[in-house]
């Protein structure tokens, strides 16, 4: 596989990342019901989004339902178009290139969805889902058969049962087979969206395992997509935490751990309860009162204050002003990652 | 959320018993021949208990408590016994059943959007629910409707009793919900996932406004979950269900710290933890055995690293083990005595085994 050059990119790290996503803004128009469906308003899905993905890393994205992280990933494989910023992949912008243009890059960008049981043709045998990537990149040719008999081993199936249809495997097994697809053209990128929260524990496990394994097989960059944050603990080199469509806090997942910094990543790492009684009994918490705003009218300044117990029980009036006004930055701020909270501190919570 | 009173609350003194299941069976006919999804179950719930029921999907901890509410279909084939403050509950006309659920028993479904009705102001529903099994005013009703609000933290109840479910959140559905199960002073409330279609931080906020059911009932609670943390922070004790049949039971320290059976502690040694940075996680192999083609012997045995022949051909009953309230359905129990989830699943990264016949 050839590298294309890379060009120099704004960003200043000690490495160049595979793809890196500035401003990313997505939103969505809200229609009326009348004859016209005239747009009556915006779902601001993901608003002034930036991530760095490098080499053989896995960043995790976590946050809960409509925070606008699978958006964020759809838009930066250009499955659905930004509304602005840019994503560039190895120097080349992504944002507003054609289906043509975006075909030859898809090779090397490559996504598993959630639902391991709508994402497999269930029309087809297994070999041919794994073969149709192959096919349309018109690399199927003659080493083809043997290319998806070496892709279902490589995702730990057996290469006989190629000739069954998706029905006859476990749900872990399905999953297997949506990597196997998308390992097909030997991506770089592969874009993880909840692959294992469809699935049971006993199974999930088996399937987290294959997905370190490859990783270190194939080096690949990893974009893991989930609400689950014991999961992202386990696969994550590094952490985004999303809120109603910004990122609120990133780092190294032990920083992140150690020391969350914004009361939401607190509030989720408290409410996540640990499989151990007498720890989970004795934890301290950091609990949310109420439910995510709409994304239709997101709270000014910061999003997450209509929630937080920083700003109700904390904070005083004028220090809350600014709350109100003010969208609070996502840049360090003494905690060893960067946070946006206005007046983040970093507590330990496990 | 420490109850250590709650602990003490020993099921064996017969009068607190309040719930008694035996020997529970039920079979669904079908097209691929007999599912049977619970294989004779047997448990007690003490008064005032938190009793967690944890299962993989189709290991029939839901059609259990179904079974217990008399809310199968018809086509299910219900055999052994269930019984109520010692009153039987498995044939009991649909009439009987009626006065005990609802009232005495009560039930939280994973969905709250279909267990409330789309039509009815939610204010309404309650009152509804109080008026249907207690001789009061409609005024009276609404009015306890709203205290029920205020009690499960909604916001305004006055005002929200109005509104229609729809206008609700999921989260602020379930507490609706759990106003409903708890406006008679049930014995027993059934909560079967109720915070599984739920985000985490809301899931928190539902877990308190269950504590606060049960206190201000002082029911006994069934809580079914996959989720082993939620059993770990609420449950008193727990079952563990496999293929639709009881492979371990004991107090929530028993199964967490010194699990007998080798199916928990693989799904102890499976699970990625939010506390401790695993390497590799140890998978159980394989997968759940179809419930149309049982395999005689212990259901687990395909996936087992303990089995031996004996464990093919004879499935094992839940047996005392560390204590007499222990109990775990395994030959060689005894072998688990200080092992780690390492030291018996290998963290491999193959699923290999496809089953033949339906799914």
């Amino acid at each position: 596989m050839t590298e294309t050059a890379a060009q120099p990119t704004a960003v200043v790290d000690d490495r160049a990342p595979v793809l890196s996503v500035r401003n990313l803004v997505k939103h969505f128009p809200v229609r009326g019901r009348g004859l016209l469906r005239r747009q009556v308003g915006e779902i601001h899905a993901v608003c002034d989004v930036s991530l760095d993905l490098h080499a053989s890393e896995t960043l995790g994205l976590v946050g809960e339902s409509g925070c606008g992280k699978t958006t964020t990933a759809r838009v930066l494989l250009n499955l659905q178009p930004a509304t602005s910023g840019q994503v560039h992949y190895q120097g080349t912008e992504l944002t507003g290139l054609s289906r043509r243009d975006m075909q030859a890059l898809r090779r090397d960008l490559q996504i598993v969805f959630q639902d391991p049981y709508a994402s497999l043709d269930p029309r087809l045998p297994v070999n041919e889902i794994v073969a149709e990537p192959l096919r349309i990149h018109g690399r199927y040719g003659d080493g083809g058969r043997d290319r998806v008999r070496e892709l279902l081993r490589v995702v730990g199936l057996r290469p006989e049962h190629g000739n069954r249809f998706p029905h006859e495997f476990s749900g872990g097994q399905r999953q297997r087979i949506g990597v196997a697809r998308a390992l097909a053209l030997h991506p770089k990128v592969l874009v993880l969206d909840e692959p294992v929260s469809a699935l049971d524990v006993s199974i999930q496990a088996g399937v987290l395992n294959l997905l370190d394994e490859l990783q270190e097989e194939f080096g690949l960059s990893y974009l893991f997509v989930s609400h689950d944050l014991s999961v992202v603990r386990h696969v994550a080199d590094r952490i985004a935490v999303m809120y109603l469509g910004r990122i609120v806090e990133t780092g190294p997942a032990e920083s992140l751990f150690a020391a969350p910094a914004h009361p939401y990543t607190q509030a989720l790492i408290s409410a996540i309860p640990l499989p151990d009684p007498r720890k989970e009994r004795a934890r301290e918490r950091v609990t949310l009162t109420g439910e995510v705003p709409s994304p239709t009218a997101p709270p000014s300044g910061c999003r997450f204050r209509t929630r937080c117990p920083t700003f109700a029980d904390v904070l005083s009036e004028t220090e809350r002003q600014r709350c109100v006004e003010e969208i609070p930055e996502l840049r360090e701020r003494g905690q060893g990652h960067p946070c946006a909270c206005h007046y983040a501190e970093g507590v330990s919570l496990l | 959320m420490t109850r250590p009173d709650a602990r003490m609350d020993s099921p064996r003194v017969a009068g607190d018993t309040v719930l008694e299941v035996d020997d529970l069976q039920v079979d669904f006919p079908t097209d691929d021949g007999l599912v049977r999804a619970v294989r004779g179950v047997s448990y007690r719930l003490g008064r005032g208990e938190v009793l967690g029921i944890v299962g993989e999907s189709g290991s029939g901890k839901s059609v259990t408590s179904l079974a217990v509410m008399g809310l199968l279909p018809g086509s299910a084939r219900v055999s052994g016994s269930v019984r109520f403050r010692g009153t039987e509950l498995l044939g009991a006309s649909d009439r009987e059943l009626s006065r005990v659920r609802g009232r005495q028993i009560s039930m939280i479904f994973q969905d709250p959007m279909t267990a409330l009705n789309p039509v009815y102001p939610i204010g309404q529903q309650i009152a509804e629910a109080i008026r249907v099994h207690q001789d009061v005013r409609r005024g009276a009703a609404v009015e306890q409707a709203v205290e029920l609000l205020d009690l499960v933290r909604i916001p305004n109840p006055r005002e929200r009793a109005a509104s229609y479910p729809h206008e609700l959140s999921g989260g602020m559905r379930q507490r609706v919900v759990i106003a409903i199960a708890m406006a008679n002073r049930p014995d027993v409330i059934v909560a079967d996932e109720p915070t599984t279609a739920l985000d985490v931080t809301v899931q928190a906020q539902i877990l308190e406004a269950l504590e606060t059911a049960k206190q201000e009932t002082g029911a006994a609670l069934i809580l079914i979950t996959h989720d082993l943390g939620v059993i770990a922070g609420q449950a008193d004790r727990v079952l563990v269900m496999y293929a639709g049949k009881l492979v371990e039971a004991g107090t929530v320290e028993d199964v967490f710290y010194a699990p007998r059976m080798p199916y928990t502690l693989g799904l102890l040694g499976s699970l990625p933890r939010l506390d401790v940075r695993t390497e590799r996680l140890n998978p159980i192999s394989g997968s759940p055995p179809s419930a149309v083609a049982m395999p005689a012997g212990c259901p687990f045995t395909p996936r087992c690293p303990l089995a031996q022949d004996v464990c093919e051909s004879e499935e094992p009953n839940p047996r005392p083990t560390t204590s007499d309230d222990h109990l775990a359905a395994c030959h060689f129990s005894y072998r688990l005595d200080g092992m780690t989830p390492g030291d018996l699943f290998r963290p491999t990264s193959r699923d290999t085994e496809v089953r033949e016949g339906p799914r």
